[in-house]
């Protein structure tokens, strides 16, 4: 005497987001460029399409994508999420490979002058190879470290590909090959910069938060001080500095001070970096337990003994998922900097900008992405294992 | 008595005289002109005058407004549908690709459309309504999951149906949130409308971008002033609105 | 009014309830007693389809219920439960005025309601109509919970343990009401508990839930008289024969 079958809607397909990606990847393959070809740098490029490949190359691409649109349909384990990851790298690489080979084949026939960059369509593809990735990756339940160190693995067959030279014949790389450098003096710019602002940023936004921790007064007006810093768009924020710097910088000639260059740009991040390190460093204080503090108290510890063994500790997580904000706050925010003359990968952006080198203006912006992002997945990971651990 | 005791009150109020000091120096920079030129007496042009202020104020706001109301229809739309049942799965990609959104700064999303689309007003609109979406898809997602459980598991048994329950209830409940995620994305959008003007957009950037390339302190000093008021009375405004509206919960 | 022919329900490999077959008549105060984990709250949402049931037919008023929209059916039922769940933005009298507002009562009806529930439930309309959840007692906030659950007069009342989060007093007074209401009205309620006193003082049934499965279903005076077995005893606050 069985009632009705049992109400399920047939699971057509069954896990949504590899579907939905296979499909935006298919829409991706077919409807957008995958290479743009210029006969030089001045003139924007024609596209080729993956199926327009010589020799069919492009449906090489189907092998790895196929698994990943298969995972839709089956029942999620770990297998199929390893498989669908390491889908995702070959995916990564094959397409980087393709687009490096037809590029050199391209500056073969035409002329070393040619510009072969990346279409739309194969940024989107790796962009979604990576969400593929992230996805089968996140229902492994890896720890932290473990989680940081597969995805960097997901990455390695493409950057094994970049460090061979096979991608040499792209127009990013040819960029990077006559401007190497520059490129170099950027990334030094640019990490001087990150880390000139973060120094005197903990060494002031620290003891403001201990202060802003302590008192609700002093609290009110550091936040709202800091509240309007913030608001400033940097730009701005870096214009105001230039009267004040420069008129420093007349009347005391041997300093060294001018109104534009790195001091402007550091001065002004510094100020912009304070407001999540004070932020952090007050909430972490504040959210440590009374009932621990009572018992530190309780068993005889002198207000110094308190804080460097027991509020500092408990305070460090939430520190860092300020230092984190701030640290990628700080990446980005130098890229505006360049117009100071501070140099950095924002000069190459602007650089790029204003001669309408897309490829120029990609050569910045990845480095800078790549940072933040890289800073953002280490801090992460140092908290999680803080948190652990404790 | 009563009116004495608002203006008063406006008297007091930063919004107010952040406010008029924009709308001052939108009008009327002119009559700062001796304050520069005693400043910056090496300069014969201490004033900035290829456009009135007010017009640059209005040309900024445009480009603001516009994007603003992409970004925020887009990222409400999308932060609604992602925490609907039949979109949760959809939830951490798109809270990933919101997180590698982020590490993008907003200068470098318009660096990329420039080149692509082209000069003028389109790709400053384009990329500002794109990181734009992201604040506030993100207050969105925050301020509809803080609705509690019970509440929502009230108004369904009660007979709600989903669109009601999300007109009704989670919108309603999310807003103070949502519109601080509103409030974040127009900030950021000011400052980097200022930036467009490398994009050949008439902006308040305009004058601080001439004056960088051109050695005129007293252009960027003039721009940023604008751009700087602008941003901070942007900024009040939305904190005040959202307090208006926690104040009926 | 209600049937459950050979309902079952799993949430993944665990089975929350298995082969439930019983039926509620008209006027039947009802009460499912159980430990946590027996099943009673699945069983109560499977009512209202807030939870849908895997195998077998339920019926409300001789119609399956799956044969409506879940909205239309929720709409008459009312629906109580412990968190209460009142919304904040809205006044009292607004929370109340929920479900005959989505059925599209006139506004003075409405208004009428308003007041005769308040008033029914022992608060004074004058006062709380214009109250925001936030100002109200735990007490005061459950009362105004089953106001909002009785709003559009429904036939059925489910209630899951409605009273748990309240202190003995207010626990003591809100089952007084609940007491006076089925006697004067007669609806037919269904509520979920784990305190078999409240149990028995209410109901003019009781069916003990253990593990997903119906141990024993019957009156107050038989279950006293007669316990099935020692799991019912211990409910009783007897020691095991």
């Amino acid at each position: 005497m069985k009632g009705r079958a049992p109400l399920r809607r047939t699971p057509v397909p069954r896990n949504r987001v590899p579907f939905v990606l296979s499909l935006l990847a298919l829409a991706a393959a077919s409807g957008l460029s995958f290479v743009l070809v210029a006969p030089n740098r001045l003139v924007s490029g024609t596209g080729t399409m993956l199926a327009d490949l010589p020799g069919g190359a492009g449906w090489l691409l189907a092998a790895p994508w196929t698994v990943l649109a298969g995972s839709a349909f089956l029942r999620p384990s770990r297998a199929s999420r390893l498989a669908v990851a390491c889908a995702a790298a070959l995916a990564l690489a094959m397409l980087a490979a393709l687009a490096g080979a037809e590029a050199a084949r391209q500056v073969d026939e035409l002329s070393p002058l040619a510009r072969v960059s990346l279409g739309g369509g194969s940024w989107l593809l790796l962009l979604i190879a990576w969400l593929a990735a992230a996805d089968a990756l996140q229902g492994l339940g890896l720890g932290p470290v473990a989680r940081l160190l597969v995805h960097g693995a997901v990455l390695l067959p493409l950057l094994g590909l970049l460090l061979h030279g096979d991608l040499d014949s792209l127009a990013l790389l040819k960029e990077y090959a006559n401007r190497r450098e520059a490129f170099h003096d950027a990334w030094a710019r640019h990490l001087a910069i990150v880390l000139a602002t973060l120094a005197p940023a903990l060494l002031l936004g620290l003891p403001l938060g201990v202060v802003a921790a302590r008192s609700e007064r002093l609290a009110a007006i550091v936040f709202s001080v800091l509240n309007v810093i913030q608001t400033v768009p940097s730009i701005a924020l870096f214009g105001l500095l230039i009267g004040p710097l420069a008129w420093l910088g007349s009347r005391f000639p041997d300093s060294g001070i001018r109104g534009i260059g790195m001091l402007p740009a550091v001065i002004a991040l510094t100020l912009y970096a304070l407001l999540p390190i004070v932020h952090g460093a007050a909430s972490g204080l504040r959210q440590v337990p009374s009932g621990v503090i009572d018992a530190a108290r309780g068993m005889g510890m002198t207000k110094g003994q308190l804080f460097w063994r027991i509020e500092a500790p408990l305070a460090v997580p939430v520190l860092l998922s300020g230092l984190r904000v701030t640290a990628v706050q700080v990446v980005g925010l130098a890229v505006v900097a360049a117009l100071v003359g501070a140099g950095g990968f924002g000069a190459l952006v602007f650089q790029g900008l204003a001669g309408s080198a897309l490829d120029l203006v990609v050569l910045g912006v990845l480095p800078v992405v790549a940072l933040a992002l890289a800073l953002d997945a280490a801090l992460r990971a140092l908290a999680a294992r803080l948190e652990a651990r404790s | 008595m009563r009116i004495a005791a608002k203006v008063a009150d406006c008297a007091r109020d930063p919004l107010a005289w952040a406010l008029a000091a924009l709308l001052f120096l939108a009008l009327d920079m002119q009559a700062l002109r001796p304050l520069f030129a005693a400043a910056f007496p090496a300069l014969d042009r201490p004033l900035y005058e290829q456009e009135g202020f007010g017009a640059l104020l209005l040309e900024h706001l445009g480009i603001v407004a516009a994007a603003g109301l992409a970004a925020t229809g887009a990222g409400l739309a999308a932060g609604i549908a992602v925490t609907r049942a039949a979109g949760r799965e959809f939830l951490p990609m798109v809270e990933t690709v919101v997180s590698i959104g982020q590490t993008v700064p907003p200068v470098a999303v318009l660096a990329i459309a420039i080149p692509l689309i082209g000069f003028g007003q389109e790709p400053a609109i384009l990329a500002l309504a794109l990181y734009g979406v992201l604040p506030v898809l993100r207050a969105t997602i925050a301020g509809i999951d803080s609705v509690p459980a019970g509440m929502r598991e009230a108004a369904d048994g009660l007979g709600m149906r989903a669109l009601q329950r999300l007109w009704f209830l989670e919108l309603p409940l999310a807003l103070p949130v949502i519109l601080a995620g509103i409030r974040t994305s127009v900030v950021i959008s000011i400052g980097t409308a200022a930036i467009a003007s490398t994009a050949g957009a008439r902006t308040l950037g305009s004058p601080i971008l001439l004056g960088l390339s051109g050695f005129n302190t007293a252009y960027v000093i003039q721009g940023a002033l604008m751009v700087g008021l602008l941003a901070v009375v942007a900024d009040m405004a939305f904190e005040r609105a959202g307090r208006q509206f926690d104040q009926r919960r | 009014m209600i049937e459950f022919e050979h309902v079952g329900k799993s949430f993944g490999d665990t089975t929350a309830v298995e082969d439930l077959c019983f039926t509620v008549p008209g006027g039947e105060f009802l009460a499912l007693v159980g430990s946590s984990g027996s099943g009673k709250s699945t069983t109560l949402r499977m009512m209202n389809r807030l939870v849908d049931h895997d195998r077998g037919t339920i019926r409300f008023q001789g119609e399956d219920i799956r044969l409506r929209r879940p909205e239309d059916l929720r709409r008459r039922m009312g629906y109580a439960i412990q968190s209460i769940g009142l919304f904040p933005h809205w006044s009292v009298a607004r929370n109340i005025a929920t479900v005959p507002q989505l059925l599209g009562w006139p506004r003075a009806r409405i208004e009428a309601r308003v007041d005769e529930l308040l008033a029914m439930l022992g608060l004074e309309p004058a006062r709380f109509r214009n109250r925001r959840p936030r100002e109200l007692s735990g007490g005061q906030m459950q009362r105004v919970g089953v106001a909002r659950a009785l709003a559009a007069d429904p036939e059925v009342l489910l209630m899951d343990e409605p009273f748990g989060a309240l202190d003995p007093v207010t626990r003591r007074s809100l089952q007084g009401e609940m007491a006076r209401i089925h006697r004067a009205s007669g609806k037919t309620i269904v509520l979920v508990t784990h305190d078999m006193e409240e149990a028995l003082s209410l109901a003019t049934r009781i069916m003990l839930m253990d593990q997903g499965r119906i141990v024993q279903d019957a009156s107050p005076a038989q279950l006293q008289a007669d316990p099935a077995n020692d799991l019912v005893r211990s409910f009783l606050g007897r020691g095991p024969r």
